[in-house]
């Protein structure tokens, strides 16, 4: 095809190296990173975001609460369910609507279906060319076409239950406040099963090939945060939020307890905890936290992989991954076979001023809305945390952490070794692009 | 498969003319995102039926989302630009695709309308910036997010938030075949006659952009029993006083009214109209 580009080395630093990737490729949206190491330190390890910013935060304000769930979505095409459950749970605590456990159910499903359609892209589409030494899944595919051709199999089933339940895969339309525009017949769920089952068997064979792919040494100390969603694996639901070796947090102290901190040297602004630890959300995080919660043929197929817990090499996510693909197509079975309608679709409630918070958990991590409404359901404020900019901090802590390998490298062996830990979180950098308060200063 | 999503035709499917296209004179194919979402350029590797058909036929030369080859300055026989002009790179960006692209292609509501982002056009950027920024002062924006088509020329345009599969599937195939893509100009209303959907205006009273917006996603919004909420854009024509007035005659807020016009084409044309007529 054509040319790369590979990092470049900056000679004239006597005892420095550079190692510079202009274009991050892989990745969701667009971005920079940069390694300077000085006589075996490293001075500096930066994820730069060039998304131009977009201003959602500015824009909802005014806008009716009953919009948020259509104008959310767009802030990313990868994860827009993410956007909308989110959304919907903060602005329903506003009302006061508790939604039945049918709604639940289908919001789960849906969820599901977006976790399957994200998590098989990463795996099969933009990670997997990694381990097998390809540029992309399309040049794989010529000596692995089986391969793509599951993955994408399994990746259609995802987008198809996405459009049964939403009318499309990418920007849903049935999601509202109070639950469904529309709820889907249990016929319509029912046809769909047989092909969940094949991807099901699937998703098991995904978890032994990717855990038979040559791995990394690479252990990190990280602190894990994951919503805690009782006695279910953490996805659409939760009051509180676990940390690694620390008390949860409620929903209401979120916002003290992730703070965004300006880094010195970097305009872009980081998630810490209060002692300036950065933490990691995400798979490894949801997998470390809470592997007893994960359905039982999940487990199974963790056991099969003999991986020890927790998870402390991110290039072993794409195992992790692969174990939720798991997950989510056996409680998709699950939740269709038990699924017998929902009447109402939708709660309603009377407008009233208030103010709601909502946690999910994306396929790449934790999200967080708070959204603050004046008696007619007009937006006063929002807030809004994606999982890339909480990971930011914790990525470029893990790509100081390269350092003492690298330095034996080439450019190239170096500049592919970065890129590869970076995509292993799967960061979405359309998503945080908008919440990041200062991220690029252009000339 | 779908609830009224067409999908992908007969005509644009696997084993038509996408996958015939001789190796010898394969196009090539450039992705480039501006102000966006990614959701557009992910609709390409959404067709899990077609994509590797697709990689047969056309060489994918640049695509970063997908692709660690990059090859931005290239020539391309094809090119797809996704999102808004918004930032001041992008100026100069949007030229430099032109110039290394026969057929240049924006594809979805950011590259054809601006996009939701484009609501800022409606504000004050500072009123904005300082809204959502600390230190608006490192900020490099533009004080508008605007369609490519209001700085280079554009050879043809898919609409839709995001774009429809059977769309940009015909699009590929006819460009490669060198022909005219087959995208019509028709009202949502026309698809939902089409696929027998009820009225959702006429037989529950909720407002729907339908008569206004061009079909391109098959009514999904109807069909989930909700009114549409333009995101295809207007359709050439559309008469939105005669809506705008419906909709206040059914009772519906005037401010309500502006909001469903001013939403994500909202900058689009007769949209901005519309809403700017209820301010």
């Amino acid at each position: 095809m054509s040319e790369s580009k590979p990092g470049t080395r900056d000679p004239a630093l006597n005892g420095t190296r550079n190692i510079r990737v202009e274009m991050l490729t892989r990745v969701e949206g667009e971005g920079r990173f940069h390694l300077k190491v000085r006589d075996g330190q490293v001075e500096e390890a930066t994820l730069t975001i060039f998304e131009p910013p977009r201003f959602f935060e500015a824009f909802l304000v005014g806008r009716s609460l009953f919009e948020v769930p259509d104008i959310v979505p767009r802030i990313c095409g990868i994860c827009p369910v993410t956007y909308q459950m989110t959304s919907v749970r903060a602005l329903e605590e506003i009302l006061g609507i508790r939604p039945t456990a049918e709604i639940r159910n289908l919001r789960r499903l849906m969820y599901c279906a977006e976790w399957i359609e994200s998590h098989v892209l990463h795996v099969f589409l933009l990670h997997a060319p990694d381990f097998l030494g390809y540029a992309n899944a399309l040049e794989m595919a010529r000596d692995h076409k089986a391969l793509v051709e599951m993955g994408l199999r399994m990746k259609k089933a995802g987008n198809t239950l996405l459009e049964v339940m939403g009318g499309r895969a990418i920007h849903p339309v049935s999601p509202r406040v109070g639950g469904f525009s529309k709820a889907p017949s249990p016929k319509r769920l029912l046809a769909l099963l047989p092909e969940l089952e094949w991807g099901l068997g699937a998703a098991q064979e995904t978890v032994d090939v990717t855990n038979g792919l040559p791995m990394l040494d690479f252990e990190q100390p990280y602190t894990f945060v994951a919503l805690d969603g009782g006695k279910d694996y953490p996805i659409e639901w939760g009051e509180r939020i676990a940390v690694t070796g620390r008390d949860p947090v409620a929903l209401e102290e979120f916002e003290e307890v992730f703070q965004e901190r300006q880094v010195p040297q970097s305009p872009a602004l980081h998630a810490r905890l209060p002692d300036g630890t950065p933490y990691l959300t995400g798979p490894m995080a949801r997998l470390s936290l809470f592997p007893d919660r994960l359905h039982p043929l999940a487990q199974e197929a963790l056991e099969r992989t003999g991986m020890r817990l927790p998870v402390l090499n991110p290039y072993r996510s794409i195992v992790v991954r692969a174990v939720e693909i798991v997950h989510a197509f056996a409680e998709a079975i699950d939740l269709i076979r038990g699924y017998r309608g929902a009447d109402p679709a939708y709660l309603e409630a009377p407008l009233r001023a208030g103010e709601g918070r909502g946690a999910t958990e994306a396929p790449r991590g934790l999200q967080y809305q708070r959204h603050r409404v004046d008696g007619k359901g007009l937006i006063l404020e929002s807030r809004i945390v994606a999982p890339t900019s909480q990971n930011q901090a914790r990525i470029e802590a893990d790509l100081a952490g390269l350092a003492p390998e690298i330095l034996a490298m080439d450019d190239a062996q170096a500049t592919l070794r970065c890129e590869q830990l970076i995509r292993a979180y799967d960061p979405c950098i359309s998503c945080a692009t908008h919440f990041l308060k200062l991220e690029v200063e252009r000339g | 498969m779908s609830t009224g999503n067409e999908g992908s035709t007969p005509a644009a499917g696997r084993g038509s003319a996408v996958a015939e296209a001789p190796a010898s004179s394969k196009p090539r194919l450039g992705v480039f995102k501006l102000a966006s979402c990614d959701g557009c350029q992910l609709v390409l590797l959404d067709c899990e039926d077609e994509l590797l058909a697709v990689a047969e036929a056309v060489d994918i030369v640049h695509f970063p989302e997908a692709s660690s080859h990059l090859a931005e300055e290239g020539p391309f026989d094809v090119t797809l630009v996704e999102g808004s002009i918004s930032a001041p790179e992008h100026l100069a960006q949007i030229q430099a695709f032109r110039k290394a692209s026969k057929v240049l292609v924006t594809i979805g509501a950011c590259a054809t309308s601006g996009g939701i982002q484009a609501l800022r056009n409606f504000a004050t950027l500072d009123e904005y910036a300082e809204r959502v920024y600390a230190h608006p002062e490192y900020l490099a924006t533009l004080e508008t997010s605007t369609p490519v088509a209001d700085h280079v020329k554009v050879d043809y345009e898919l609409r839709g938030c995001p774009i429809s599969k059977r769309q940009l599937l015909e699009l590929l195939t006819a460009v490669i075949k060198g022909r005219r893509p087959e995208i019509r100009n028709e009202s949502l209303c026309l698809a939902c006659k089409r696929y027998g959907y009820v009225c959702v205006m006429v037989a529950h009273g909720i407002p729907c952009l339908g008569p206004v917006t061009v079909n391109g996603c098959g009514a999904v919004c109807p069909s989930m029993g909700r009114g549409c909420y333009g995101c295809f854009g207007p359709k050439e024509g559309a008469n939105t006083r005669a809506l705008a007035e419906r909709m206040l005659a059914m009772g519906i807020p005037r401010d309500e009214v502006l909001r469903a016009f001013r939403f994500i084409t909202g900058y689009a044309e007769a949209f901005r109209e519309e809403s700017i007529r209820h301010e």
